[in-house]
């Protein structure tokens, strides 16, 4: 979607806009006072950078933005920003991210809370420069705080509490905002924009390196050698890793209470960790991820209108992952199937999926759940898949015996 | 909900006919969806565009399969892709073109349709066959689901300036006032 969309700056009293996602996530970097923006584009993710830029050269939003040559150098530039008190932001997806991997590894070890949106994209090969969450999904464990967003609203409010999220003192870890390449990035719908003076009430100061910092006035080592069995020991490594296993753990409960706080004082409330849509008495669930859960949640209205028991949870907070959460959402119903946009080579399942099966280890019976692959690649996942979905769970519930992964759009 | 799918090329300007559209149907207090769809953007090759709105929130960021009118903004890229599928039962068709009605294959489930060369008048006001704010007064004029004036302000407050500005206004009533609007008479079925 292009500018067009943007008020003019004159206009800039106007609260309602229609926008896409990409610029929803400009709109929010804007209101969030950032500091320093490096980049490099890439689709589907240029044009949220290329808002960026248009801000920053209007004077919406008083950033450095650096366009370097490379994604490597995007994330080293701005750990160095953040190690010297900067508010940081950038944007990437799939090769790009592959790019970044050495410094998107040492961020959250840094203790950095960078804020990126991945704008996700299917891994090549083959060739594919559309949606999928694969990018996002291959770098699971590397120790970014994950949440993935359903609507473009969701993605202006959702980067806005990263940072507060990522810069809390019990956190102190990046954030990652996840929005679905080509049906987030270019779907553009009614958004509302904050007022800046309430953000600011909001965020409040910043303060991003309290505990580690660029400073001629106080020299320290930054990133230290540690680790083997003899010279430092491991000592320091294994305690700089439990902090960062605690700093995730933390971020559930600080993820919870910045909902909370900004369902409060913006009259908008989005599910912090998961959520529970017409679970009440249901017999069996679907769970999902990302922008495919609106078509899933119209899906589950027309099948409750045929008086099917179904219900659905939608996870929103990916990394860490919501086990408690999902445990007791899903406690009560006779089987599951999990919609993946993405796949696990090693289990033949969805990654989504393989973590609730972890997650239902916490439940106290054994609960029947299938693995669906559908959204590869740009791929529509529609109310008619849904509709595939629930039969097939409602099957699962019946006779309980799950079968073999589902690919959904194999034979579109 | 209505549903409405955009046929273009590349260049000509779909997707922000998309994104006025939705625009000036917001300015009107609807709830609305646009996707675009997806490819290697190129100069003339076929692009769609899926716009929905409603009374109520929209839930489904998805393509448009089933569309309640097609909105076709260049005059021969039904010969590339077919328009018409899927099209609902008395669906619209806003279509640009210098033919009459009796000139035009249209499926059963067309029932209204606005014509407009809208290729003429780019050319007079653009000089270039940019036909995406004439085709929106068009289906101003076929559907009335949106205000000439609603249309008028979400063109304001997009990034036009100046001469293209004044152009895209003009454009837009030239649009509305050529529109031939006909509504189609079906035997009924024995």
């Amino acid at each position: 979607m292009s500018a067009v969309l943007a008020p003019k700056p004159a206009k800039a009293e106007s609260k309602l806009v229609v926008c896409d996602g990409n610029e929803a996530a400009a709109w929010a970097v804007s209101l969030a006072n950032v500091d320093m923006v490096a980049v490099y584009p890439i689709t589907p993710q240029s044009s949220l950078v290329e808002y960026l830029a248009k801000f920053i050269a209007d004077g919406r939003l008083g950033a450095e933005i650096v366009d370097v040559e490379g994604e490597h150098s995007v994330l080293s530039v701005l750990q160095g920003a953040c190690l010297a008190g900067a508010r940081t932001y950038t944007a990437s997806c799939g090769p790009g991210l592959a790019f970044m991997f050495e410094p998107y590894l040492r961020t959250p070890g840094m203790r950095l809370p960078l804020v990126m949106t991945i704008v996700t994209r299917d891994t090549l090969t083959p060739q594919s420069v559309w949606g999928g969450h694969q990018d996002a999904m291959s770098v699971r464990e590397v120790g970014w705080v994950q949440m993935y967003c359903e609507s473009v609203q969701e993605v202006l409010d959702t980067t806005i509490m990263a940072y507060k999220i990522a810069e809390h003192h019990d956190v102190m870890l990046p954030v990652n905002i996840c929005h679905d390449g080509n049906y987030l990035s270019f779907g553009a719908a009614r958004c509302e924009l904050p007022d800046q003076a309430e953000v600011n009430a909001f965020l409040g100061e910043k303060d991003v390196n309290w505990h580690v910092a660029l400073d001629p006035q106080r020299p320290m080592a930054v990133d230290p050698l540690t680790g083997g069995a003899g010279g430092p020991g491991p000592s320091a490594f294994v305690r700089y890793r439990k902090g960062q296993c605690s700093g995730m753990q933390n971020s559930l409960k600080v993820i919870t209470d910045m909902h909370e706080e900004w369902g409060r004082r913006f009259g908008r409330s989005h599910a912090p960790l998961i959520e529970s849509y017409r679970m009440d008495g249901a017999d069996y669930a679907i769970v999902t991820i990302g922008s495919m859960t609106g078509a899933a949640k119209d899906a589950v209205d027309a099948a409750r209108a045929r008086g099917e028991k179904v219900g659905l949870v939608k996870v929103k907070t990916y990394r860490p992952f919501p086990a408690e959460a999902l445990a007791s959402a899903l406690a009560q119903v006779k089987a599951f199937g999990v919609v993946d946009r993405s796949v696990s080579f090693g289990w033949n399942c969805g990654p989504l999926f393989q973590d609730a099966i972890t997650a239902m280890q916490c439940a106290p019976t054994r609960i029947p759940a299938m693995s669906f692959i559908g959204g590869l690649a740009g791929a529509d996942l529609t109310v008619t898949h849904f509709e595939r979905v629930i039969g097939r769970t409602k099957e699962l519930a019946r006779d309980g015996r799950p079968a073999a992964t589902v690919w959904l759009n194999e034979k579109d | 909900m209505y549903e409405i799918r955009i046929h273009g090329r590349g260049g000509q300007g779909a997707v922000l006919a998309g994104g006025i559209l939705a625009t000036a149907l917001v300015l009107e207090g609807k709830y609305v969806v646009a996707v675009p769809s997806f490819g290697f953007e190129r100069r003339g090759a076929p692009v769609a565009s899926f716009l929905r709105f409603d009374e109520r929130e929209i839930r489904q960021m998805t393509n448009i399969y089933h569309p309640d009118c097609v909105l076709c903004i260049d005059p021969t890229v039904a010969r590339a892709v077919n328009v018409f599928e899927g099209v609902k039962d008395g669906a619209v068709l806003v279509q640009t073109t210098a033919k009459t009605l009796g000139e035009l294959q249209l499926p059963p489930q067309v029932a209204t349709v606005g014509l407009c060369d809208a290729v003429s008048i780019a050319l007079d006001i653009f000089k270039r066959s940019i036909t995406n704010t004439i085709m929106l007064g068009a289906f101003a004029r076929t559907t009335g689901l949106v205000s000439l004036e609603s249309l008028q302000a979400a063109i304001q407050k997009s990034d036009f300036r100046d001469a293209g500005l004044t152009q895209n206004m003009a454009a837009l009533a030239r649009g509305y006032e050529a529109t031939q609007v006909h509504r189609i008479e079906r035997a009924q079925a024995a």
